[in-house]
């Protein structure tokens, strides 16, 4: 997960920042003003300064933001002037938008604020509808408003074209200042504000709800805030049934003000139609004479502070209490009276935002916050430290205990030159204080340091004898050690235990602590290793910080006891209490916290900042250092002294027969088709030649009759894990099976029975295979429809002329991870994309998900999530009398049903696959393919039909979309890139092997915007970052060939090529535009050496004719086929896809990996397609592969002809390990025939 | 491509050709031939040469059978130690088969210890791994393990089976990567034909200035004789495993990689034959 930003505002009015990844907090990078409130969110933070004004400080994107302004210039047809802009007087502007109505000449657009600047001239856009219109961009019609066309025809009175230009926002990582407002109802000076409801809707994208309360007590909400105008319009004020006093806003539609009278107002009615809301409710607070002061919620939960039960106040004082700027003495004096107790609402969700109950939190604080996953912050009353809500999850939104924020401010380790002493003891000072007045703690702290200094003493005497007993283990002489040795030990640290638990009971004694002090547990861990105590146990909380004192002495060890021993204890007593922050106000709505997010803002550190590794792909193994290559040199050649002439000798430990068993099901073969109980068993061997081998054995009973059925390791193609929630099943292909599209079909009672016999299979295949560790650099990668990730390894005659290794031959093996596209160049470089957009690298690891041990690598494995919706259907039928209603015909479909009708799926029942969590609930989703009205409806005039986004009298049914969304956490050698959300990618397919050369990145991100990577090498897969690629409308698909030929296509369908691309100028010029086949829409590109491929929605190929160097754009289109889903080109030009529908001999599959037969330099569309692994395959790429067929082997290394074209490096394939794979393959194949 | 997992693998599969041959001594009713093995370099004798026993036995009168002890050249060889320490100690830069000289009276009670069954090197393994385990996490690891898991690297030993071991021996290795390393590294460091048995103290895998330690940092602490000075000849091999790695070698990643399966670093020391 990227690191996100928790921001805060200390008394003083700076703004820090805390990143989840950090151990710091970071002053903001503009310094120049002083704010009292934040409101942030992920892409941005808001914020009220001491003038009281509001301004935004955007974060940089590596995409700008840039808004198309866009104007139409509109003329009628006359017999004197022809065509001008002498229009009817009944008719539209010369100048106007899109519908005709409102008045836009071009000189009359001016820039919204200083923020913004122009990035171009006006020009005129030459496209409709995908098609390029004449010069001019004249489109034709027989009158407004009407059709329009590109074609000119007699009856065409009126033209118009469309003008664009587009505005840069100038103004990131800065404060820039909300304009104030020139026309309509003037706010104000502010005092409070709020940030939130992303979620409600995403039309337009990035839309924000941002609300602000004015010191007379107005709510004011701000128009029109999105990605592309992240400052918004205007201030429009929203009436309240009283003065608000603050206000706060969450991720949905929960939104709550708090009135100066102390109760508490959630707005109703907010929704997508409506992000403003209708309505008021109000809820007492908890006790009628302590109203609320502050309140925060979050999807789920709501959060408050009353008003102080012990003195009461006047909660005007409040707005000024917490506005530091301004009264600094003043705040001081009144933390004392604005002391306030924390309460939970119980019960608060979308559905019902008032909540059912107060829960009294126990505790004081100045403000709470909620954060993004309804993660909990606030300000502790009497010492202004932040405290996190430790434990808060979907299942107990409450949280379990408070925890200290214990990071130091940057400046602070600048200024003490990472005297890692002072900062030991400002952690312990954090630590300490919790609720004690200062004076008691001083004299604990004189107590507490000569003890544990006895203490320290005790550690190093225990470690010592731990020590001596390390270094005379056969003491006892019959080598039985572990019984002497373990107790010995166990005792030791028992020892330490006592020593650690005498100090917070004397502490107990001097103080009023309540708790009771734990019981330490007779493990050593706990008390050695937390650092962070949780806030309740005020015992624990000492040991914890005391210790992590000593630690930070040591940045490497802070876990060890032994460093106790040398920490100098008085040294508290020198503390100047200057140094801590005092807060005044947090916001942590742009930071992602989830429960398993590990977070160093607990203990205090020292030395270097640990943070930065995180942000950098460690370098991966495959880069040797010279002493590893030294040591790897070595055992080469120690095996072969010590091994080659002695092989005739016997192995002093024989190499049995190795059997694993089961029980499983199994799908059977023939009639009657169903699930029989069957016994399996995996014999694996090895052979004279140290090879191992397998055999696969199904026991089954048929008509009484036991009879198996068996597969050999070396002949298994795939094992395909088929995750549903009925069965725990996975599926075995060999090159038959898979030509009959009728895989053995197993399943096992529990699903961690079915990973272990994947993981165990797998391994047995790879052993017969002789394959190991990561996968080649030419490796072919595919992804099934389930995200599952497999790759294979290509063999030189995959390619060849004459008699190519059949496709359904080839070995996949699965790979950790959860993917929707992979892309890959015969570099290494391989790129993903999951289901949520974000981009991974590969890291060139192996194994990882449900592969464990041996068959995964360790360092370069990571935790990789992944989000998807899970999307059901409600239909309905209209009938006369009620209308649509949930009262379908008798042999309609389920009234809740998946998308076919077949499948009953009810909100309540359906379930998400198997690993995967749900992580929203039910909501309509509006962005169903076809369209939906206003309440989410598509209509149709009968099940199952073709669904429109709009109703008309001959629809007598409707449906509508529900999604929720779920995730998945897995491993696998996949490293985030982040931050830019993806849609497409494509490498280079062949670039010189130079290892410092760039190979070329294209991307097409989530929002259609096009993108390129600089700076990937094989070095640095992941590159530097992100150049943005200006185009005139969203894109869906881009491909980088051969010679930098890109190629993209448009959202409208329409393909375009990029100009002057090449290593010198890595964005090319212009974009060609070039119109698709007639009347199809293309949504997919893919460029080989010189090939290019696209596809169309209606699922066929097409072939881009007359391509030459002097003229790239080529011709025509050709039709190559039809029944494809996507397609891949490589550096061979050789082509693959993934098909729709392939019938096998025995069943019919979907989603196919094919292969394009006879493709030849002069025949470039080849002649018939060859079928491989399927169904159920989503994407491959073939990019990697650019071993070509040789005749000869011995050339091999050098036989890379086509790559070294003009201008163009050739490319060396890592081949030997391919050839190598390919004739053990043929021969063991040819073996396990015969056997 | 080489992966760190292929150095496990090349540690594990590590043979020594032996040849084991009856020693003068013995009583026998024919004469013995000499008998020949590949021995796990990772190994223990007692764990791998019932065969040789088996074949001695067949030429001697049961009465004349004791407990089985090795020799070579002159020296009895510790079965509690692994053999590719005992090979690299006593017999490397010699040439091969090695040669063993295998006893079956005249037990050497002052230099070894009994080793009646293999239930003896399983106690000494076991004890020797978690020794380990105190100085690497201060116990947490082997203690959570579960019987079945101590067993099955025993086990995984005793079959030489590398997947088996290596699928538990790996929680061994693990450590939280802030810490950047085990807490101490297990190392034994030996000469032959010293009277102490060896070299242990508590050593830490990176430096107090947070740089890794690297095998050189850990001779210069432990045994500075066997780090060559740059303008003086080399005096010493350090030899793991039948190689000498750089001194550059960082010692953590030699603990994860170079270790026997009793998860210590056995390093030798061999004084190099003055000319």
């Amino acid at each position: 997960m990227p690191s996100s930003l928790l921001w805060a505002v200390d008394v003083h009015g700076r703004v820090y920042s805390l990143s989840t990844a950090g151990q710091y907090w970071e002053l903001c990078k503009d310094e120049s003003l002083q704010f009292k409130r934040l409101a942030a969110v992920k892409q941005c933070c808001w914020g009220i300064a001491c003038d009281h004004q509001i301004y935004v400080y955007v974060h940089s994107s590596e995409v700008p933001i840039h808004y198309q302004e866009e104007t139409y210039e509109n003329q009628r047809w006359n017999p004197v002037d022809g065509f001008s802009d002498r229009l009817l007087p009944s008719d539209r502007w010369q100048w106007s938008d899109v519908t005709g109505l409102i008045h836009q000449p071009l000189n009359e657009f001016k820039l919204a604020s200083p923020q913004w600047e122009w990035e171009s001239d006006w020009y005129v856009d030459e496209n409709i509808g995908g098609e390029p219109t004449e010069k001019g961009g004249w489109t034709y019609a027989i009158d407004f408003p009407a059709t329009y066309t590109k074609d000119k025809r007699w009856n065409s009175c009126v033209r118009r074209r469309r003008w664009i230009r587009y505005r840069r926002y100038n103004a990131c990582d800065m404060w820039a200042k909300i304009p104030l407002q020139e026309t309509g109802p003037l706010p104000d000076p502010f005092n409070d504000i709020a940030v939130g409801g992303w979620e409600i809707t995403d039309e337009p994208l990035g839309h924000l709800s941002v609300w602000a309360v004015t010191v007379q007590g107005k709510v004011f909400y701000r128009e029109n805030i999105n990605d592309q105008n992240p400052e918004g319009s205007i201030w429009t004020e929203i009436q309240t049934p009283g003065e608000v006093v603050q206000i706060t806003c969450g991720p949905g539609d929960l939104l709550c003000a708090v009135l100066w009278e102390g109760q508490l107002i959630v707005r109703d009615g907010i929704n997508r139609e409506n992000p403003k809301g209708s309505s008021w409710k109000i809820v007492e607070p908890p006790n009628s004479e302590n109203g609320l002061v502050q309140v925060s919620v979050g999807v789920n939960v709501l959060w408050a502070i009353t008003r102080d039960r012990r003195r009461g106040r006047n909660p005007r004082l409040n707005g000024n209490a917490l506005c530091p700027p301004f009264c600094m003495n003043f705040a001081l004096v009144s933390f004392k009276c604005t002391s306030s107790e924390v309460w939970f609402r119980r019960g608060v969700c979308s559905e019902n935002p008032v909540g059912t109950g107060w829960i009294c939190m126990n505790i004081e604080m100045v403000m709470v916050n909620v954060g993004l996953n309804d993660q909990v912050w606030g300000i502790g009353y009497e010492d202004r430290n932040i405290y996190f809500r430790h434990g808060v999850t979907p299942t107990e939104y409450s949280g379990k205990a408070w925890k200290i924020i214990v990071a130091s401010r940057e400046h602070d380790r600048a200024s003490r030159t990472g005297s890692a002493t002072s900062l030991a003891s400002a952690g312990c000072f954090f630590g300490d204080e919790v609720r004690l007045p200062s004076q008691v703690s001083i004299s604990s702290e004189v107590d507490f340091s000569s003890e544990m200094d006895k203490l320290a003493k005790k550690t190093e005497n225990i470690l010592e004898t731990i020590g001596e007993r390390a270094s005379c283990p056969h003491a006892s002489g019959d080598g039985d050690g572990d019984v002497a040795s373990s107790p010995d030990i166990e005792k030791k640290c028992a020892d330490v235990a006592n020593v650690f638990e005498t100090i917070p009971l004397m502490g107990a004694s001097s103080e009023k602590w309540v708790q009771p002090v734990a019981e330490p547990s007779v493990s050593q861990a706990p008390y050695l290793t937390d650092q962070g105590g949780p806030l309740q146990d005020g015992a624990e909380l000492i040991i914890a910080h005391s210790i992590s004192n000593t630690m930070s002495s040591d940045p490497a060890e802070t876990s060890s006891v032994s460093s106790v021993g040398t920490y100098p204890f008085g040294i508290e007593e020198h503390y100047v209490s200057d140094e801590r922050p005092l807060w005044a106000w947090l916001s942590g709505g742009g930071c992602e916290v989830e429960a398993h997010t590990q977070l160093n803002w607990f203990t205090a550190q020292s030395g270097q900042p640990f943070s930065q590794l995180s942000f950098s792909m460690p370098i991966s193994c495959t880069q040797q250092t010279v002493w590893r290559k030294q040591i790897i040199h070595q055992l080469t050649e120690r095996s072969k002294r010590e091994l080659e002439d002695f092989k005739h000798y016997e192995q002093a430990v024989e190499q049995s027969v190795w059997i694993k068993k089961g029980a499983m099901q199994w799908w059977r073969d023939g009639k009657p088709y169903k699930w029989i109980d069957v016994r399996v068993a995996l014999e694996q061997f090895t052979g004279n030649d140290g090879k191992r081998d397998g055999i696969f054995f199904i026991y089954y009973t048929f008509n009484d009759e036991k009879k198996y059925l068996h597969v050999f390791s070396n002949e298994i193609t795939i094992l395909v894990p088929i995750a549903n929630e009925t069965k725990h099943s996975f599926a075995i292909y060999t090159p038959e099976r898979t030509k009959q599209r009728w895989p053995i079909r197993l399943a096992t009672t529990t699903e961690q029975e079915m990973y272990d016999w994947l993981a165990v299979l797998s391994l047995a295949c790879c052993d017969s295979r002789d394959l190991h560790g990561p996968p080649s650099n030419q490796a072919l990668w595919s992804v099934t429809c389930k995200g599952d990730i497999f790759v294979s390894e290509p063999t030189p005659n995959l390619e060849a002329a004459q008699h190519p290794l059949p496709s359904d031959q080839l070995y996949w093996r699965q790979i950790g991870g959860h993917l929707r596209i992979i892309e890959s160049n015969s570099q290494g470089i391989v790129w993903g994309i999951g289901y949520d957009h974000t981009a991974w690298v590969y890291t060139g690891g192996y194994g990882g998900g449900f592969f464990q041990g041996l068959a995964s690598s360790t360092d370069n494995i990571y935790t990789q999530a992944d989000v998807m919706c899970v999307y059901i259907y409600e239909n309905q039928r209209w009938n006369p009398v009620t209308g649509y209603s949930s009262r379908g015909l008798p042999t309609d479909r389920y009234m809740w049903s998946d998308a076919s009708g077949l499948q009953e799926c009810t909100k309540a029942h359906t379930k998400p696959p198997p690993q995967w969590t749900w992580v929203s609930d039910w909501y309509i989703d509006f962005n169903a393919p076809g369209g939906t009205d206003r309440e989410g409806w598509q209509y149709a005039a009968d099940f199952p039909a073709s669904y429109h986004g709009y109703k008309t009298i001959k629809d007598f049914v409707r449906r509508r979309r529900w999604a929720r969304k779920c995730k998945i956490v897995t491993t696998g050698p996949w490293f985030e890139v982040g931050p830019v959300a993806l849609r497409d990618i494509s490498l280079i397919p062949c670039v010189s092997q130079k290892a410092d050369d760039a190979s070329a990145l294209w991307a097409i991100s989530s929002k259609g915007d096009v993108l390129c990577r600089l700076g990937i090498t094989k070095q640095n897969a992941l590159g530097l970052s992100w150049l943005h690629i200006g185009t005139d409308q969203p894109f869906a698909s881009v491909s980088i060939g051969g010679y930098y030929q890109v190629w993209a296509i448009a959202r409208d369908g329409a393909a375009f090529y990029r100009g002057s691309v090449s290593p010198q100028n890595p964005t090319g010029d212009c974009w060609y535009h070039i119109p698709p086949p007639s009347k199809q829409k293309l949504i997919q590109v893919s460029v080989g050496q010189t090939s290019v491929y696209t596809v169309d929605e209606n699922g066929n190929l097409w072939f881009r004719q007359g391509i030459s160097p002097s003229y790239p754009q080529g011709s025509c289109w050709q039709h190559v086929s039809t029944n494809v889903r996507k397609v891949s080109v490589g550096p061979l030009d050789q082509v693959w896809i993934v098909a729709d529908k392939v019938q096998g001999s025995h069943s019919l599959s979907c989603g196919t990996v094919c292969h394009r037969m006879g493709v030849q330099p002069r025949e470039p569309i080849g002649s018939g397609w060859d079928y491989g692994i399927g169904g159920g395959w989503d994407h491959i790429t073939i990019r990697a592969n650019s071993m070509e067929t040789s005749h000869n082997p011995v050339s091999m290394a050098s036989d890379n002809a086509p790559m070294n074209l003009p201008n163009q490096d050739g490319t060396v394939g890592d081949n030997s390990r391919g050839n190598l794979i390919v004739s053990e393959q043929q021969e063991l194949n040819g073996h396990a025939v015969n056997c | 491509m080489t992966d760190d997992r292929d150095v496990l693998r090349d540690v594990w599969f590590g043979r020594i050709p032996t040849c084991f041959t009856l020693s003068q001594d013995e009583i026998t009713e024919r004469e013995a031939e000499p008998y020949y093995l590949l021995l796990p370099r990772v190994s223990y004798l007692m764990l791998v040469t019932d065969k040789a026993k088996k074949h001695f036995q067949k030429v001697m009168r049961q009465e004349d059978v004791g407990e089985m002890w090795f020799e070579y050249e002159g020296v009895p060889l510790k079965w509690h130690y692994p053999i590719g320490l005992l090979f690299d100690l006593h017999a490397s830069n010699t040439a091969l088969p090695w040669n063993i000289i295998v006893h079956f009276k005249n037990f050497p009670e002052s230099e070894l210890l009994h080793c009646l069954t293999k239930d003896a090197v399983e106690a000494h393994f076991m004890s020797c791994i978690k020794e380990a385990d105190a100085l690497k996490h201060k116990s947490q690891v082997i203690n959570e393990m579960q019987k079945k898991d101590h067993k099955q690297l025993w086990m995984g030993l005793q079959n030489d089976k590398f997947d088996q071991f290596w699928a538990i021996n790996r929680k061994l290795m693990e450590y939280p990567t802030e810490e950047g390393g085990f807490r101490y590294i297990p190392f034994r460091i030996y000469q032959p034909l010293n009277e102490r048995p060896f070299i242990q103290k508590l050593f830490r895998p990176i430096s107090s200035e947070g740089h890794p330690h690297n095998l050189g940092d850990l001779l210069k602490e432990m045994f500075p004789a066997a780090v060559t000075p740059e303008d003086m000849e080399k005096q010493y091999q350090v030899v793991i495993h039948g190689i000498e790695p750089m001194l550059e070698t960082p010692v953590q990643w030699l603990s994860e990689h170079l270790s026997y399966p009793d998860n210590f670093l056995h390093i030798s020391i061999i004084p190099l034959p003055r000319d």
